[in-house]
């Protein structure tokens, strides 16, 4: 629980927002290297980390891909020394007044995005949600010093910093899906003097949030013979319809759709109840919203898996989730990893028919 | 300030400053931020008193001849959220004290009761919200407190919640919840310690005035002073104003006041119409010391000078405040030559305060 927790309240205080993951992909880095045989990093910006299988050549493969990048907001304007704004990924403007952020100019700044006052707004948003093209953010600096520091183009990412709620739960930014990085770093260390057929590829993913174009590319570089996406979902919790929803600190949910392989579903499922690990089944009907759905059509297909853990307040700066629910995925995925052996790809041919 | 030679914030004004605005005092319940200011004027005062209401109330005697009764009061209080209602689990709903604008409340960690218990008030994820909802303005009945299901049992209804900002500070500019309005309860700290000898200094810290002003009212009584000059913080609507028709941001020209102008001076807002002889002598006393100021713009918000000035028989009274920014939001920004201009322009207004002022035509 204390690894986990502060290995994650370490990486969710790191920038890395869609595109500009670099920084908190070095942590990543660090916290991987013990447990891989070779890490490197993909042409994209992804971070490949492989731990060599005990079967004979040529092995099969598992890659486990987390997206490591972040949605925040980039500075599209400067002006009288506030700054306007787009943002990176999909955010509902209306949690952002009054946000606390820092902006990535020449140095690092402390802000906070504001809605002006009404009276200074176009008269048609009277008593409406104030749009991202009305919202600013000031820096408490004069303009001049605006003008020298901040540029179009800028990042600026959420400034919340981590709290522990209770025993089990962390309120932050970024855990989607930095819980899911939390997840797949504990699966690895999990592994740790275990012995395992297959390879594994950890691989913490860039762009997610935009385009999944670290999912596509790392899928195929590496050409897993299966891919597990880790990612966070929808827990159950105020505002939001339970049907829309999965149970909220109740363990790991596994995915099922068109962007999952029906026979890895049901491998996993099965274990997670001879493991006796609470958990859920999510229908996912169209677009898993996952990495699965860039890496499923990669190259010539790849068997694909979703593995999520519950969430409230996704894409906030408040988002909330149980550190037992990561290590509780952690847990499953690094018994699903030892449980593969020489037969399983054979499971999973849909070729029976012919 | 006097002997102590600097009119300047310093590093120790700052932290007290931020231990004030870190500390909770929703209206009601001023007691954290009493205890602080109780600390720090017991030493300076020659009487101090806690009345009935909560007020802080001390006295420090000046040594010259006819002596003006000055009181300069500053509210402890700051906006906040009440818990009303349990709904399980950890998830509370809650109904604001004081004006909040409701904008600022989604998605937001705050901190509950005295124990400050860590909460969320929580937003649906834009996933599951549709274009047209997030049109609307989520309204305070459809928000909830979350404190997770662990610490619900620690959450009773009644407690009060605070945003939980932690203060910070980087060159000029300080970010912080409730800057309205301990920046008054520092300044007049500072004053009360720095007491001009020509006059009778009577410290009102107040309570209760983002419901009302009630707490000055009962202090202005008790205090029974000549004159009061109300301390607070006035907000600085001074971002750009959307100009309609060239569709772009343009010039302001109702931003109530700037920062980064000085102290600002009322003339008059919804409840008081500050006394003329009140406003001359304090925009002499900026001419002849140097000291930037700016007049509030005439119009909307109050503060304690409007309970002030109709007890007993009249109390000719003046506010003079910090211009700052997002009050009553998460996190306010003011700067701190604003802070230092505002405590330097009431200390030489006192020092230079005629015990006659009030002969004066008004």
């Amino acid at each position: 629980m204390n690894d986990t927790l502060s290995f994650l309240k370490n990486i969710i205080s790191i920038s890395g927002l869609s595109g500009y993951e670099a920084p908190v992909r070095e942590k990543i880095r660090s916290a991987w290297e013990p447990y891989t045989d070779e890490i490197h990093v993909s042409r994209m910006g992804s971070l490949h980390g492989l731990r060599h299988g005990t079967g004979t050549q040529p092995r099969n493969s598992i890659l486990l891909a987390a997206h490591m990048d972040a949605i925040g907001l980039m500075v599209t304007g400067v002006v009288e020394g506030y700054l306007r704004l787009t943002e990176i990924g999909g955010i509902d403007p209306r949690v952002l007044p009054g946000t606390a952020v820092t902006v990535h100019g020449r140095q690092e700044l402390k802000g906070v995005i504001v809605s002006p006052n009404r009276n200074l707004l176009p008269d048609v948003l009277e008593s409406k949600a104030v749009p991202l093209e009305y919202l600013l953010v000031d820096v408490g600096m004069p303009p001049e010093f605006v003008n020298e520091n901040i540029r179009v183009g800028d990042l600026i990412s959420f400034d919340q910093p981590p709290v522990s709620v209770g025993k089990d739960l962390l309120l932050g930014h970024s855990l989607d899906n930095r819980a899911s990085i939390a997840a797949l770093s504990g699966s690895l260390s999990l592994l740790d003097g275990r012995q395992c057929e297959w390879d594994v590829w950890a691989v913490a993913t860039v762009q997610e949030e935009e385009t999944f174009a670290g999912a596509y590319t790392s899928a195929f570089k590496l050409r897993p013979s299966i891919a597990v996406a880790i990612d966070v979902t929808h827990g159950a919790g105020p505002g939001v319809p339970e049907h829309k929803t999965c149970a909220f600190g109740e363990g790991p949910v596994l995915g099922w759709g068109p962007n999952i392989h029906q026979e890895l579903h049901k491998a996993m499922k099965r274990l997670a109840e001879e493991l006796e690990i609470p958990h859920e089944m999510e229908p996912l009907p169209r677009h898993s919203g996952t990495d699965a759905y860039a890496m499923q059509v990669t190259a010539s297909g790849i068997p694909t898996m979703v593995v999520s853990i519950p969430l409230r307040y996704m894409h906030t700066p408040v988002e909330l989730v149980s550190v037992r629910d990561i290590e509780r995925c952690s847990r499953l995925l690094a018994e699903f990893i030892c449980s593969l052996d020489g037969e399983f790809m054979e499971k999973l041919a849909l070729d029976k028919e012919l | 300030m006097t002997e102590n030679g600097s009119l300047k914030i310093s590093d120790e004004q700052v932290s007290l400053l931020e231990r004030l605005c870190n500390a909770s005092a929703v209206s009601g319940d001023e007691a954290e931020v009493r205890k602080i200011v109780i600390e720090e004027v017991r030493a300076v005062a020659d009487e101090i008193k806690v009345d009935v209401l909560g007020n802080v109330l001390a006295r420090r005697f000046g040594d010259g001849e006819n002596r003006l009764k000055v009181m300069l009061a500053a509210h402890m209080d700051e906006v906040g959220m009440m818990v009303i209602h349990d709904e399980g689990k950890g998830i509370f709903r809650f109904k604001l004290v004081g004006g909040i604008p409701a904008h600022f409340l989604p998605a937001k960690s705050v901190a509950v009761g005295k124990n400050k218990i860590p909460g969320i008030i929580g937003a649906a994820p834009i996933h599951l919200t549709s274009a047209a909802e997030r049109q609307n303005l989520i309204s305070v009945d459809d928000m909830r407190l979350d404190v997770g299901p662990d610490n619900g049992e620690y959450v009773e209804i009644g407690d009060r919640v605070v945003f939980s900002t932690e203060f910070a500070d980087h060159d000029n500019a300080v970010f912080a919840k409730a800057l309205d309005d301990r920046i008054g309860v520092s300044i007049l700290i500072q004053l009360l310690k720095n007491a001009p000898k020509n006059i009778d200094l009577f410290a009102a810290f107040t309570v209760q005035e983002e419901v009302g002003q009630r707490g000055a009212s009962a202090a202005a009584f008790e205090l029974d002073p000549d004159i009061a000059i109300v301390i607070d913080s006035t907000p600085a609507n001074d971002q750009p104003a959307w100009d309609e028709g060239d569709d772009r941001w343009s010039g302001n020209k109702q931003y109530n006041t700037r920062i980064r102008k000085g102290p600002a001076i009322y003339i008059a807002d919804r409840g008081t119409i500050s006394d003329p002889r009140l406003i001359k002598h304090f925009v002499n006393t900026s001419h002849v010391e140097g000291i930037p100021f700016q007049l509030r713009q005439p119009g909307g918000g109050r503060t304690d000078a409007a309970a002030i000035h109709k007890q007993r028989s009249g109390i000719p009274s003046i506010s003079i405040s910090v211009p700052a920014r997002y009050l009553h939001s998460p996190v306010s920004i003011c700067d701190i030559l604003d802070w230092m201009n505002t405590q330097k322009l009431i200390y030489f207004g006192l020092v230079g305060m005629p015990g006659d002022i009030l002969a004066m035509e008004l």
